[in-house]
């Protein structure tokens, strides 16, 4: 298996969205390629500290505005 | 020589974003006209989904309509939800809707999310550096909010939203495709480029070489 198919099959393999005999020659590449193995946990980590983070608080500004739009239509809405 | 196995990726969720037992009943009595549950679900996400919309749309302005649109348009039509997906999966893609209707207002020409994209190939740099196991404890949480939301907004639209919606909302590959009107298949590719590109400007930051 050459790197290339390491990087185009990346998304599918960190996805699990690969069948058995693929994933297991991934991984034995993965065993002997330092570079690759890098690649794929780097990218991996890269995913998991996007997906762990926070959003900032609103703007105290901003939730006031949507609170009041909020109120303003919803009232409207019920009656 | 061995090495360590790198295993599928597991996120463990953070408390906030678990759904909590009470929003079934939160979406019922909301539908059946109560103002305050409707509220309380508003509380739960007006972050995540300001993030969202400022995430795609690059403007405060326009993410602060956006989100206010979505939201008084999911409470104008919450009783078509079904109850089939989760109700954030539901506000998401009203938001996103919204969102890429501002997006496209202010920038006609230039946001085509079913352009052709070809493998990230390229972007992939030899000579790849370690990172070490929790990089993100380097900075602090204002500055790594800093670090993400540029990164993420030095990608084009297309890339910046399939990446939001997949790995940051965490929608499914076929939820995103069907949220942008895309292929499962164009969803992948983006999403490979896309994370490519941030690993690529994550790497200036958390790589032991710059930071030893």
């Amino acid at each position: 298996m050459k790197c290339k198919t390491i990087i185009v099959e990346l998304a599918n393999y960190l996805d699990e969205e690969l069948d058995p005999s693929l994933r297991a020659e991934i991984e034995q590449h993965l065993n002997k390629c330092q570079d690759c193995r890098l690649i794929v946990d780097t990218t991996k980590k890269t995913i998991q500290i996007f997906c762990n983070s926070e959003p900032a608080p609103l703007p105290e500004d901003t939730r006031r505005r949507l609170h009041e739009a909020l109120q303003k239509r919803l009232h409207r809405v019920r009656t | 020589m061995s090495s360590p196995k790198i295993g599928p990726i597991k996120v463990s969720p953070l408390p906030s974003q678990v759904v909590k037992d009470d929003e079934p009943i939160l979406v019922a009595s909301a539908k059946a006209g109560e103002i305050s549950a409707f509220e309380t679900l508003v509380g739960r996400y007006e972050s995540k989904i300001y993030r969202l919309t400022l995430n795609i749309t690059q403007n405060r302005e326009d993410a602060e309509d956006a989100m206010q649109e979505a939201f008084l348009k999911a409470f104008e039509h919450l009783g078509e939800f079904e109850g089939n997906s989760r109700f954030y999966t539901w506000l998401v893609r009203i938001a996103v809707n919204q969102a890429l209707m501002k997006l496209r207002k202010r920038r006609p020409n230039v946001v085509s999310l079913d352009e052709q994209v070809d493998t990230g190939e390229e972007l992939v740099q030899r000579d790849v550096q370690d990172w070490g196991p929790s990089p993100e404890d380097r900075y602090g949480q204002t500055e790594l909010g800093g670090i993400l939301s540029s990164a993420i907004a030095e990608l084009d639209p297309p890339f910046r939203i399939v990446f939001q919606l997949r790995d940051i909302e965490e929608l499914s590959t076929e939820e995103t495709a069907e949220a942008l009107k895309l292929s499962v298949p164009a969803v992948k590719s983006r999403l490979l480029r896309a994370r490519l590109k941030l690993r690529q400007k994550l790497d200036k930051f958390f790589s032991r070489s710059e930071n030893s």
